[in-house]
């Protein structure tokens, strides 16, 4: 069940005095159960390549394979292909349009010509998954929170069951809480049903923490494409094309610029916060003294 | 799928027609609109032609793009065609069934299909070089004289370039919720008349509320800017008419008077 792109190039306004290119020989395979971020700075083509991914727009040249058959091909069951590979757009909560939140979300399952029953057992779940209280389901989705339309507005899709999740920015607009809520549900998510989840950000922070495997993309190239620890290894390059790595790993960076012996793997905090104390040699010792060495070293 | 709508768009280039001042081109708009609609003779409408034909040459539009964005009024064209064939009363030429084609309906249709293609590529000309801003400016300079009857000129023009601009925004808009809702395994392509009026009903909701979204943040905005419409109010651009431009003006008398008295004058 893997999603393959080969050689995608995609060109708007292949016709006009001024086209675009988008996407320029890109090369992913996203395979069953992998947990991925997408990074890219403004305009480097996250959006385009993602809508690639179930067939809605059509690449200008190369091919892309779900279970080694061609998307594009006569005859292929694209309704089939967008049930599995499930695409929650940038502002997901703009496609809202039912009366109740519970029929918005039963939109995608009815489409698939589910039974009734299925339908709602689905449409149940994914508001589930999203944390969205049974209180709400009657509500207009007009009258929800800006954070609760995201919400139920992700499981719009996820209520089609899919076997890929693909997500484009979907913590844009929202406030440090909501973010860290979504995210630690998509993780959740991740984690409980095993599908694969493709996460488009262009914020190191937002993703260092979940995923484990990041892409990062600039002007229609894939630039890197491995592990955090080893895309993190690349602070300048990344600066370059206005990308940064997370604080922690930049701050590791800076003591190893500065003489320490840390390991400037570590992406998370914890991590982080061993590698100094291994760094100063014992000399602090314990997890509340741990923090107060970390706030010291950040000055010099 | 709907960039492919090319009719009223603006095409980036550089060229003499993009140059001219957007009060010649309405005006010339105007004024070969209205030969067309006195010419009855073929010259006449040879000469429009040709004087069209020039002016695309002049615009360094192509001729293939301004085509692609006909397609879309084929229809139109169409249905105004097979009505003026059949329906024309007069001496008639062919019978097919029950319908009778006249001598007159063939002349009448020939007629409106040849206005209405010069007529619809004549004004895209114009739009197509033409950027919404410099069409609504040239309208308000134009219509000054309506400001003494107390026609809200400024107003009217303000909305109408807001109305341009919302155009490519709206299709924007559609194009993304379309996508979306395909995503969500919407079918916006299948089935009969019924289910696909039902179909639009998840495009169109969304849609009204980003147009009223998008129409209340503008509004914000103006207002946050001190926008208190026309009076005092005074332009970055003001439009100031060039050499060329006189000189346009008078090339487009020089055929409006030759395209009358051919057109009218002479048989055929
Ligand atoms: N509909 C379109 N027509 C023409 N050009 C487009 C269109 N959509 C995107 N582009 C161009 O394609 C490039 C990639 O855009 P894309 O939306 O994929 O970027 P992105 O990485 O998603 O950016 P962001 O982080 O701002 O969402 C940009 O240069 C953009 O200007
Ligand atoms: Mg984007």
């Amino acid at each position: 069940m893997a999603l393959k792109l080969e050689h995608v190039t995609y060109i708007y306004g292949a016709d006009t005095q001024l086209p675009v290119r988008a996407l320029d020989d890109i090369c992913l395979e996203i395979p069953d159960g992998q947990f991925i971020g997408l990074i890219g700075h403004t305009g480097s083509g996250k959006s385009t390549l993602v809508q690639h991914l179930n067939g809605l727009i059509r690449p200008s040249q190369g091919r892309i394979t779900w279970n080694g058959r061609d998307i594009w091909e006569a005859g292929f069951p694209k309704k089939e292909l967008r049930s599995s590979v499930g695409l929650v757009f940038q502002y997901p909560e703009h496609q809202l349009f039912e009366a109740d939140v519970f029929s918005d979300v039963c939109f995608g399952p009815n489409n698939l010509g589910l039974p009734r029953e299925e339908v709602q057992k689905r449409a149940r779940r994914a508001l589930e998954l999203v944390g969205i209280p049974e209180a709400l389901y009657g509500q207009s989705p007009f009258e929800l929170s800006g954070g609760q339309k995201r919400r139920a507005a992700i499981a719009g899709v996820l209520a089609m069951e899919p076997k890929i999740l693909v997500l484009d920015e979907p913590t844009a607009g929202l406030d440090p809480k909501g973010r860290d809520e979504i995210l630690g549900q998509i993780a959740g998510l991740k984690k409980e049903t095993g599908i694969s989840v493709v996460l488009v950000s262009h914020s190191m922070e937002d993703v260092a923490n979940y995923v484990e495997r990041i892409v990062v993309m600039s002007q229609g190239h894939i630039l890197f494409d491995g592990e955090p620890r080893q895309v993190f290894r690349h602070k300048r390059e990344l600066e370059e094309v206005g990308l940064a790595v997370p604080q922690v790993t930049d701050i590791l960076h800076r003591l190893s610029a500065a003489g320490f012996a840390v390991d400037t793997d570590a992406t998370t905090v914890p991590e982080a916060r061993d590698t100094i104390l291994k760094a100063l040699g014992g000399k602090w010792d314990g997890p509340a003294a741990g923090r107060g060495a970390m706030g010291e070293k950040e000055k010099c | 799928m709907l960039r492919d709508i090319t009719l009223g768009q603006y095409y980036q280039t550089d060229s003499l027609l993009h140059r001219l001042d957007s009060r010649v081109k309405l005006t010339a708009t105007l004024l070969f609109i209205i030969s067309l609609f006195l010419v009855n003779n073929l010259w006449g409408y040879v000469m429009a032609a040709a004087f069209l034909a020039v002016c695309i040459r002049l615009s360094h539009v192509p001729f293939r793009y301004m085509v692609k964005g006909m397609r879309t009024i084929l229809f139109l064209l169409l249905f105004a065609l097979v009505f003026n064939l059949f329906l024309t009363p007069g001496t008639p030429v062919v019978r097919l069934w029950k319908l009778t084609v006249t001598k007159e309906g063939i002349r009448m249709a020939a007629q409106i299909a040849v206005r209405l293609v010069l007529l619809i590529i004549g004004s895209s000309l114009m739009t197509l070089t033409t950027t919404p801003n410099h069409l609504t400016d040239g309208l308000e300079s134009l219509m000054k004289p309506l400001k003494k009857l107390r026609v809200p000129v400024h107003e009217v023009a303000m909305m109408m370039s807001i109305a341009l601009r919302f155009i490519p925004i709206l299709m924007e808009e559609t194009d993304k919720i379309m996508k979306a809702q395909i995503a969500r395994g919407a079918d916006f392509e299948s089935g009969n008349l019924i289910q696909r009026a039902k179909a639009m009903v998840p495009l169109l909701v969304p849609l009204f509320i980003a147009a009223f979204r998008r129409a209340n943040d503008l509004a914000l905005a103006m207002e946050a800017r001190c926008y208190r419409g026309g009076e005092g109010r005074t332009k970055m651009k003001p439009l100031v008419y060039q050499r060329r431009d006189y000189m346009a003006y008078a090339v487009l008398l020089l055929y409006f008077a030759a395209v009358i008295v051919i057109g009218r004058i002479l048989p055929i």
